[in-house]
């Protein structure tokens, strides 16, 4: 049953996938440079220094950003795991709840979010808010993150539900658990790595978002994202380029413990 | 996307049937109150008579809409012409956008079945290394994008360094920059459905057309393709709804000289205009639009696994 | 490894709650400013922190209109102060959306120099005192083109070595005033063929600009993107300094100038603060230190102790003798101001 040659392998197909890291790394491995830069002009190479991390920390500006990183943590910390609730009790009625008239309904529902374009939602929002007379603030934030995370929390939820068969489950209520324990000491614990994943992507999303937020934010309240924009629109600037490289530092740390944390309990 | 995750497959149960109410309520009491509401206030705001400057006056209205549609002069006293200024608007969106879709599928899809082809042991390093761009902020990387490409950036000088050029290529402030930044921005998501996609597609399919003598790309056209075409369809929707209703692109990158979608939007509640049922009535077309194009696909989607 | 993933998320969660309820509410003491970007030194503000024990929280805008929509889309009762130039001090008053300043609240009031005690977009300087004034026109870079431009045409009827190298300002009023003085006519002209030439005349100009931006528009010119940037004499000043080779124009056709106020809104949340905060800026060596910073002209009396000397000589400040007249932008009527938002909408489509 030998081919005639490897079926896996696409001839130039490496070539494109090094084509297409190199794109996605090329400004930001830039950007990385240049914030090491000692000029305070973008255009001119002065040396390197760490003057622009430092003075992300003790810099004029250095208040603002340490106000909105806090709000973007706590909003994205506290919507994040909210969602991840909602999703997995959703998912487990969706895939465990057996058919059921309002099952598709439901599903679109908590996928709605990630087809609306995220304008429209923020437009939406805003004029809901501004109807039922809703003092916009940090918990408008929060409110609107919630909603549109619970899509992003849900989809790795639901697919690592649906590669744990339920007789897992079946055989514990056989042996008497109740449904509830069933659920807590048999589909959770299994369920961990799509529930850390799906917080995870909800947390990144909510700490990513600039549109929303924007529209929905109150007055002085800034989230990360609203701060750099407020930044970059004049420009980018160093400081900026030594925030966005502790912030791409962050994120590998953060997607490298998630990594460690599913190839544990693979191998466990 | 659409349709496909909601078929449970195998590990469809009925273990928490009775819950399930419960299980539920939380889901639809927040996205009923957070999302459809304020749609369905939307809608309404869309027919009520703006306010000068912003804000609405409640009385049922459609200019709103007439506005979208019609043209009737600088002054509103000609007989109504078809109004193309918005039609072009949303045209030119979804051109960008589609540019965009289109560039990401070429550079994602290769992409994608490299990373599936590798020993399982690799993928999740790959898929490690396509991911961790998009984890920083947006704005980031769309200005990180301009600072590369300006006419003076590091990308001209590198190109003229070499000789390749001779003058610096003029990209920032064109289409052809936003097409780009779209692009940069959601190239992951079309990477990663594919790749699922790919991976679970079995290769003795393949194995079998290429003992009946099938040429390596005519196995890739007829039978891979064919195989991994939800994934495509799903990547190819999460990176052209985004990239329809984007506004930093073309603001950032596009040097804010011709409206999208997102931007005319944006205009009407927070710039120049302050129309707010016009906005509301932009927004509503725009998301008629994309629940179409979703629904299509959908279809699609259920008749090939029907067939 | 669940158990230890539940007890983080719980305790995070908790955590979090606590200190959102912390930092949400505006305590006593505060002061909620909406300005400009730009357009005030953090210094500054820390004096006045310090010196009256206020936590002064400031967001930004980049547009009188942008300021406009903000304000109406909620942003009412949650802010004390704005800044917003004149046609738009008379905007807000109309729309009831600026508080009044009784008579004695504010004990420096005095200080307003005599020039701008009683200006005709807030007579009587019921709702606002003096911030800065100066003047719009544009900037052109002298490395790319030495011809003289002391003309509008720069912007609207451009050589052809600037033409595809102009940033222009992504203001409306700004924008559609210069063109009208381009072209001689008057503002809120109820004039249907003047209007219609004004339409036309900014479609033939577009193809020779590069971009909209207000943000941008010093940065632009001093990292050389674009030749010719529609800006604000303190701001072309400050491009100066940080290194473009740029010199500001006065044309003949006239220019706009505007002066900024900060206003007191309506429904302030902390009101005794807003005045504490307008008092101190009548105070001449804070708003000095404002017009230092800014580049632009106070409006209050005995500045002049205060001010960075080359201030004087500024030529941002300085028009030559045969420069046009500087023009206020107006406030038209709404059905002139829909003719004029469709003459935007047709320009940006």
């Amino acid at each position: 049953m030998a081919a005639k040659y490897d079926l896996r392998v696409f001839p130039g197909f490496r070539a494109v996938t090094l084509f297409c890291l190199a794109i996605l790394y090329a400004p930001l491995v830039i950007v990385t440079i240049y914030s090491f830069n000692a000029s305070p002009s973008i255009t001119n190479w002065d040396g390197v220094s760490l003057r622009w991390y430092v003075d992300v920390f003790t810099g004029p500006d250095s208040e603002k950003f340490k106000y909105a990183a806090r709000n973007s943590f706590i909003i994205a910390i506290i919507a994040a795991t909210v969602a991840t609730c909602i999703a997995t009790l959703a998912a487990t009625a969706i895939l465990r709840g057996g058919r059921f008239r309002l099952r598709t309904v439901s599903f679109g529902l908590v996928s709605l979010p990630l087809m609306v374009p995220e304008i429209v939602t923020a437009v939406a929002t805003l004029i809901f808010f501004n109807a039922i007379g809703f003092d916009r603030g940090l918990l408008t934030i929060l409110l609107a993150h919630i909603a549109f995370c619970i899509p992003f929390a849900y989809l790795p939820i639901s697919a690592r539900m649906q590669g744990i068969e339920a007789t897992y489950e079946q055989a514990a209520m056989d042996l008497y658990a109740t449904r509830t324990l069933a659920f807590r000491r048999v589909l959770l614990p299994l369920m961990t790595p799509g529930i850390v994943s799906g917080f995870l992507l909800a947390f990144i999303v909510s700490l990513d978002d600039f549109i929303i937020t924007n529209f929905v934010k109150g007055a002085g309240v800034e989230t990360l994202p609203t701060a750099i924009f407020g930044a970059v629109k004049q420009g980018i600037k160093p400081n900026i380029m030594a925030i966005s490289t502790m912030l791409l530092g962050i994120s590998v740390v953060m997607v490298t413990l998630s990594w460690l944390v599913s190839r544990r309990d693979a191998t466990k | 996307m659409a349709g496909g995750a909601a078929s449970g497959g195998s590990s469809q149960s009925d273990t928490y049937a009775g819950a399930r109410v419960w299980l539920l309520l939380p889901a639809w009491a927040t996205l009923l109150i957070l999302v459809v509401a304020p749609v369905g206030i939307m809608l309404v705001y869309s027919f009520l008579t703006k306010e000068f400057r912003g804000g609405v006056i409640w009385e049922f209205s459609w200019e709103a809409y007439d506005q979208f549609f019609f043209n009737r002069g600088l002054f509103g006293d000609e007989p109504p012409r078809i109004e193309w200024t918005y039609i072009l608007i949303f045209w030119r969106s979804i051109w960008q956008a589609g540019v965009a879709t289109l560039l990401s599928l070429a550079i994602g899809f290769p992409t994608a079945c490299f990373i599936a082809t590798r020993a399982p042991r690799q993928r999740p390093i790959w898929v490690f290394l396509v991911t961790i761009p998009y984890w920083v902020n947006l704005l980031i990387r769309t200005v990180s994008m301009k600072f590369l490409l300006r006419d003076n950036g590091p990308l001209n000088e590198a190109l003229l360094g070499i000789g390749v050029i001779s003058e610096p290529l003029h990209i920032v402030n064109t289409n052809l920059a936003v097409q780009l930044g779209l692009f940069y921005s959601y190239l992951p998501f079309m990477v990663l459905p594919i790749y699922a996609a790919v991976e679970r597609y079995n290769f003795s399919l393949s194995e079998a057309a290429a003992d009946l003598y099938a040429p390596r790309w005519t196995v890739l056209r007829r039978i891979l393709l064919p195989a991994v075409k939800p994934g495509i369809v799903a990547g190819c929707i999460l990176v052209f709804v985004p990239s329809l209703g984007s506004f930093l692109a073309p603001d950032l990158l596009g040097g804010a000289r011709n409206f999208m979608i997102g931007s005319l939007i944006e205009e009407q509640f927070k710039g120049n205009a302050g129309n707010w049922p016009f906005g509301a009535a932009a927004s509503m077309i725009l998301l008629t639009l994309v629940l179409i194009i979703l629904l299509f696909s959908a279809r699609q989607q259920g008749r090939q696994e029907a067939r | 490894m669940t158990s230890i993933v539940k007890r983080a998320l719980t305790t995070t969660a908790a955590a979090a709650v606590l200190s959102l309820g912390a930092g949400a509410v505006a305590a006593e003491g505060d002061l909620v400013i909406y300005h400009w970007f730009e357009y005030i030194p953090q210094e500054l503000l820390d004096k006045f922190s310090e010196e009256y024990d206020v936590n002064v929280v400031m967001d930004t805008y980049d547009s009188n209109e942008s300021l406009l929509a903000a304000l109406k889309a909620g942003g009412m009762g949650t802010y004390d102060v704005a800044v917003p130039g004149d046609y738009m001090v008379e905007i807000m008053t109309n729309e009831g959306m600026l508080d009044v300043i009784a008579d004695g609240e504010l004990k420096n009031k005095g200080n307003i120099s005599e020039e701008w005690a009683d200006p005709s977009f807030d007579p009587g300087r019921k709702h606002s005192i003096p911030y800065q004034w100066g003047s719009t026109s544009f900037a052109v870079s002298r490395d790319v083109y030495d011809g003289d431009i002391n003309t509008t045409a720069i912007l609207f009827d451009p050589p052809e070595e600037l033409s595809g190298q102009i940033n222009m300002l992504d203001t409306q009023g700004e924008v559609l005033t210069m063109a009208a003085l381009h072209m001689g006519i008057p503002q809120c002209t109820t004039d249907r063929d003047q209007l219609k030439a004004l339409n036309q005349m900014v479609q033939a100009a577009k193809p020779h600009w590069a971009s909209f931006n207000s943000d941008t528009a010093k940065e632009v010119l001093v990292s050389g993107d674009v030749a010719v940037g529609q800006i604000w004499d303190g701001f072309a000043a400050r491009a100066r300094a940080e290194g473009a080779n740029i010199e500001y124009a006065f044309p003949k056709e006239g220019y706009v100038v505007w002066m900024d106020n900060v206003v007191l809104l309506k429904d302030a949340p902390n009101r005794e603060n807003a005045l504490l905060f307008m008092d101190f800026l009548l105070e001449p060596e804070n708003i000095a230190a404002v017009t230092n910073y800014a580049r632009y002209v106070a409006g209050v009396d005995g500045v002049e102790d205060f001010l960075d000397p080359e201030l004087k000589t500024q030529p941002e400040a300085n028009p030559p003798a045969d420069a046009g007249p500087g023009v206020f932008v107006q406030a038209c009527p709404q059905e002139i101001q829909e003719v004029y938002d469709q003459i935007w909408t047709n320009l940006k489509k």
